[in-house]
């Protein structure tokens, strides 16, 4: 039957629901586990191959050897596109993606990170993820 | 009646990205159309010949934010092919889920827009809201909402759990119940129909003439559909109809977009009862052979095409997009012949357009005299310059002012 205000009883339906909306700032949001957020670095396992900086799309990150053995990552957030090749790349699973999303800063010097210490390494799991991907 | 010209963009409220359509007007009827494009020309492909084959695939992906699955699938099809590589069925399985559940989000995503431009913004809020649910198993699925990066050259980044497969499976009931209720929206509401009915009206011959594609040539009974005509990853295989329209106008493109949805829960039911155990990946050679290809990829849009001629190296020595929004653009400007005004922009978005994703390389050439010779840069830039000095404008004197002050606060 074709008549106009097909969908009013639909909103009147919904009124009484609670938003669909998310309330991010008040209400943390799920986080899938597969988010690919801030990537972070384990100096321990890296063996300086720098596969990662050859692959990576935006050239956002660098490892420098600061040391015998000893590397560290220099990674610019404001040019990392978060698609974790790196992570794909790494022989070692030296590289991992945190589920870390908050990254926006006023200043931008403050987008370049520099990973060198273990200590560093936050919400750095023993294992690497559990879905270790091909390739 | 005189004629009166109206300029609509590059920059303009009801125009998502910058484009420019100069619409000269017959009283409230449009006469003529003149469409210029090259607002947001990003030298993807160039950039690509730059980048080795894994950094081009995120580059391709980032071609549009919304097929973004499909540019990067028709590119890697196209390395896929000339590295002759066999991809594992599990890989296949799990690209086309993808490739359909971003289906689903675009044409929810179309619904809402198309609901926005002709005023009906309830039935946006509630496609959306369900588009919500798509882009929540994406990114369960991916790791991100848009860019889901699920593509490697030799098959997929990530393999799917068994609960995630439920919880696909699951999403497809809610989502058959949704759609199946815009359906009866869309048939029942009188509104939309007179709004949409006899909008935009474009004939099965000048579909076929003008080369239109995707929901835009099936809503005029053209079957045009690149999974059908030539199928690639798994298409062969799945049961899933062409949903063709015979209303030939805006309101028959809103009804094959709504039903190719159905169509859409069907291949995605089929893929995950079928999905096979196994690797989802080969490894693939840095270094991939000298070759072409070109690869067709249905995307939500219409047919994308690629092409890739590799010379041996790690990097194409030639990458070449078309993106479906080309193909229909003609056909936009023969919809909006002889139709008002007030209908320009549902008429616009009814072929969900995509112009950054279009924007390919512009020349442009001096049409007034026989010999048609490209502008150069140079010379477009004195012609701007001289253009303005015509009109009053002359910048030259700030522009020297301003060179100074900037030399003197840098000392």
């Amino acid at each position: 039957m074709k008549k106009p205000g097909k969908m009013l009883m639909e909103v009147l339906r919904h009124a009484p629901k609670k938003p669909a909306t998310e309330m991010y700032p008040h209400v943390r949001p799920y986080v899938p586990e597969r988010f690919r957020g801030r990537l972070d670095f384990i100096p321990g396992k890296c063996i300086g191959c720098k596969m990662c900086m050859r692959d990576c799309p935006s050239k956002a990150i660098t490892i420098n050897k600061i040391g015998d053995k000893k590397f560290e990552a220099v990674i610019d957030l404001d040019r990392c596109i978060y698609c974790g090749q790196c992570v794909d790349s790494c022989p070692k699973d030296a590289l991992l993606m945190t589920t870390d999303f908050e990254l926006a800063q006023l200043d931008r010097r403050k987008l370049k990170i520099v990973l060198k210490d273990a200590g560093n390494a936050t919400d750095a799991k023993p294992e690497a993820e559990p879905e270790k991907p091909v390739a | 009646m005189s004629k009166v010209t109206i300029p609509i963009g590059p920059q303009h409220p009801a125009l998502k990205e910058p484009a420019r359509f100069c619409l000269t007007l017959n009283g409230e009827k449009i006469y003529e159309i003149d469409l210029r494009l090259g607002y947001n020309h990003r030298g993807i492909e160039k950039a690509c010949e730059e980048r080795t084959y894994i950094q081009a695939m995120y580059l391709v992906e980032r071609v549009c934010g919304i097929c973004s699955h499909s540019h990067s699938t028709a590119f890697i099809q196209a390395v896929e092919e000339i590295a002759g590589l066999q991809l594992p069925r599990r890989g296949l399985y799990i690209r086309t889920l993808i490739a359909e559940l971003e289906r689903i989000h675009s044409h929810l995503l179309w619904l809402g827009v198309a609901g926005h431009e002709v005023g009906f913004d309830t039935l946006l809020m509630y496609a959306w809201r369900d588009r919500e649910l798509v882009m929540d198993i994406l990114a369960d699925l991916t790791g991100n909402r848009v860019n889901y990066g699920i593509n490697t050259i030799g098959g997929v980044r990530r393999d799917v759990t068994p609960r995630q497969i439920e919880r696909v499976t699951k999403a497809m009931d809610t989502f058959e119940e949704r759609t199946k209720y815009y359906v009866q929206v869309a048939t029942e509401e009188s509104t939309l129909i007179a709004r949409l009915s006899n909008v935009g009206k474009l004939c099965y011959d000048d579909a076929m003439r003008l080369g239109a594609i995707g929901p835009t040539a099936r809503a005029c009974g053209l079957e045009r559909d690149a999974r059908k005509a030539d199928p690639y990853g798994l298409y062969g295989e799945l049961d899933f109809k062409v949903i063709t329209d015979k209303h030939s106008d805006v309101y028959g493109r809103a009804v094959v977009r709504l039903l190719e949805l159905m169509e859409s829960y069907r291949i995605i039911r089929q893929l995950c009862k079928g999905m096979p155990e196994g690797p989802i990946a080969v490894k693939a050679p840095r270094k991939i052979p000298a070759g072409e290809a070109l690869s067709r990829y249905e995307a939500p849009r219409g047919e994308d095409v690629h092409y890739v001629r590799g010379n041996g190296t790690d990097k194409p020595e030639r990458v070449k997009i078309r993106a479906p929004t080309l193909a229909n653009l003609q056909a936009v400007a023969k919809m909006l012949e002889d139709n008002y005004l007030a209908d320009t922009t549902i008429v616009i978005a009814a072929i969900d357009p995509c112009f950054s994703c279009t924007d390919r390389a512009v020349l442009l050439k001096k049409s007034r005299r026989r010999n048609e010779e490209p502008v150069l840069w140079n010379s477009l830039r004195d012609y701007g310059i001289a253009w303005h000095r015509k009109q009053g404008l002359d910048f030259g004197d700030m522009n020297r002012r301003f060179g100074r002050m900037m030399e003197r606060s840098s000392r």
